[in-house]
């Protein structure tokens, strides 16, 4: 299989990089100075583009390569890959669900509880000294508060069950109501009206792109705190960030942001606010799983056998 | 106040703790409160001259209730802690003198293990050290912060499974993990596995959450000897007393790799943590807060005054310390 041409978009994963190499002709398109130059040079040899939640397939790139078979994401989310130019060309597409669902749902949790409880605030504060000042002042408690999942996927699902633990009442909002115990609400709005905390857990598409604007942001109010692990695109950001600064919300844990890894400078001095960089499935055995199954699905399609986790 | 302060009963404050600072003004409406820390009088003139017919003290967590304060307090019938902890009080002497002893039971137990969870989320994530990264600009730099490390499957042992235990067995198996305890007395009626001395919990684990009372036992229970069976992967949460573990041999371990992190509450010599963990961006350091939060305190004041009127009324009290 060495002589298939293999696209990697961006940087994502050293072992998959590695592997990639071994097993394909690799091409990094991050080195290449002058891109379109590349592709109509070596446009002939490319079979298959890895991409990720940074840089996918965009009907661009896939015009630009007419011996495309496949596109293997290193996400499960696929709002970088244009999925109905791929259905029109006859193009492959896979994802990675499933492997990271846990750690996802793992650090929304963790989020909320960092932001309730002030936990990396505490940290700065033991850290500069002013523990020997006095006690940090109280904070919020997370048992019980009231959850809504915007979308109950498999990631909104894992976080319910994480948040059952802690004897927090479950509600959703979802494109379709679900088999399940916990409290539908057909909007946002409403969903947000009755809840402590927002997460967002649903897939990016035009749909769903500012789902969380000034009306939700409104609904949760100055004590409600909103979780993002989905996209940055999900949330109207310079309204978020003008709620956050004006105290118009009480506090947000944000994984994901428009336009990574630029995040809203306003933010960085609020202690009712924890950013991280992108980290969902951050985790050594996430990634090497989700490695394993991008390299899964290429050498499954290349040796003519089922996919493993086929979205187109 | 006038003559309607001389008719409350008549309460000595010892601290004081942050729930009275929090409720003062509530608590001065139903109770004539001696204030021992605003007198410049040292504390035995202080009680020998104001608290000899004293019947009812409301102590903090932290202040040491020995022999020789109670020796100032002859007329002491009750002692409500603030805490649920019971290692600042001499219950021996409280035994011997009749003197009942109130705490905070159970109160506390979510809030706590609340912040355990929270805590090992963060060391094995990474999310103070995640949310520096990004609040110092460094992001747009260093496009590829480190990856953590996953907590579903990791073996989780719990020092005493009490109250706390159980919550944090409760939540951390919800995401996963697989949860084994030494207590000094195995719980029948748990599916967990127990292991008889901590050493072998810790060889049998990836993480130590540490959730017992202090006494003679516990004391430095988690030594040198217990970090290495817990190995260079292994992660310790600590929110029980801070002298539970040798902190010590804790930055050593730290520092030499010998373990991979740790999330701590509480400290040897609060409030101040061995120096040495602040270098550090494997550990996440809490100054003492897994009781404070709005609701633990307003929960804790209806059940302190609760305990003081039952006392008054010569009623059974809501939250006394069990005879073990």
């Amino acid at each position: 299989m060495d002589a298939i041409g293999v696209l990697m978009v961006c940087p994502m994963n050293n072992y998959l990089e590695q592997e990639l190499d071994k097993r394909f002709k690799l091409f990094r398109y991050w080195t290449q100075p002058k891109q379109s130059e590349f592709l109509a040079q070596q446009a002939e040899s490319i079979r298959a583009v890895v991409g990720n939640a940074t840089a996918g397939a965009n009907a661009d790139l896939i015009d630009a390569l007419p011996k495309l078979e496949i596109v293997s994401c290193f996400s499960v989310g696929l709002d970088k890959v244009d999925l109905t130019r791929c259905k029109e060309k006859g193009v492959r597409v896979t994802n990675t669900p499933d492997v990271l669902t846990d750690d996802v749902a793992d650090l929304a949790i963790g989020l909320m509880l960092a932001v309730l409880r002030r936990i990396c605030a505490c940290d700065k504060y033991v850290r500069s000294g002013a523990w020997k000042l006095g006690d940090f002042k109280l904070t919020t408690k997370f048992s019980g508060k009231r959850i809504g999942i915007i979308g109950l996927g498999r990631i909104g699902l894992a976080i319910a069950q994480r948040a059952e633990a802690f004897d927090c009442p479950i509600s959703y909002h979802s494109r379709s109501k679900k088999a399940t115990n916990y409290t539908y609400y057909g909007s946002v709005v409403e969903l947000a009206s009755n809840s402590d905390i927002l997460v967002i857990a649903c897939a990016l598409t035009p749909e769903t792109t500012h789902i969380v604007n000034r009306e939700v942001i409104d609904a949760l109010g100055p004590k409600g705190v909103l979780i993002n692990i989905g996209r940055g695109p999900h949330v109207d950001e310079a309204e978020l960030v003008a709620a956050l600064v004006e105290g118009r919300l009480g506090g947000a844990g944000l994984d994901v942001f428009e336009k990574e890894p630029e995040v809203p400078e306003q933010l960085f001095g609020l202690e009712n606010v924890v950013l991280l960089p992108h980290v969902g499935s951050g985790t050594e055995e996430t990634r090497i799983a989700m490695a394993d199954l991008v390299l899964g699905n290429l050498e499954a399609h290349f040796s003519s056998k089922p996919l493993l986790t086929p979205v187109v | 106040m006038g003559s309607g302060a001389e008719q409350l009963p008549e309460i000595i404050v010892l601290g004081p703790p942050a729930v009275f600072e929090i409720y003062d003004e509530q608590f001065s409406s139903r109770f004539r409160i001696l204030r021992p820390w605003e007198s410049e009088e040292p504390l035995p003139h202080f009680l020998a001259s104001r608290a000899h017919t004293t019947l009812a003290a409301l102590c903090s967590g932290g202040y040491p209730l020995s022999a020789a304060v109670l020796a100032n307090l002859p007329s002491l019938r009750l002692v409500v802690t603030t805490s649920a902890g019971l290692d600042h009080i001499d219950l021996t002497e409280c035994r011997r003198r009749g003197i009942a002893v109130a705490y905070a039971g159970n109160f506390f137990s979510a809030d706590v293990a609340d912040l355990a969870v929270g805590l090992l989320v963060d060391v094995l994530r990474k999310m103070t050290a995640g949310n520096r990264f990004v609040k110092n600009g460094l992001w747009p730099h260093k496009p590829h912060f480190p990856l953590g490390f996953k907590l579903g499957g990791k073996r989780v042992g719990i020092v005493g499974l009490g109250s706390i235990g159980l919550e944090v067995a409760k939540r951390l198996e919800a995401f996963g993990c697989a949860i084994s305890y030494h207590s000094r007395k195995e719980k029948p009626f748990v599916s967990y596995t127990s292991y008889p001395d901590i050493h072998e919990l810790a060889s049998n684990c990836d993480v130590l959450v540490l959730c017992c009372s202090l006494t003679e036992q516990t004391h430095q229970m988690v030594n040198r000897e217990v970090m290495l069976a817990l190995g260079k992967d292994g992660v310790i949460v600590n929110i029980s007393r801070g002298a539970v573990i040798d902190e010590k041999e804790l930055v050593s371990c730290l520092l030499q790799g010998e373990i991979a992190g740790a999330g701590l509450d509480v400290f040897e010599h609060e409030p101040r943590p061995s120096p040495e963990l602040y270098q550090l961006d494997n550990v996440v350091l809490s100054p003492h807060t897994a009781v404070l939060t709005e609701e633990s305190m307003e929960g804790l004041y209806q059940l302190i005054c609760g305990n003081l009127d039952a006392f008054f009324t010569d009623k059974p009290l809501l939250s006394q310390v069990p005879d073990e």
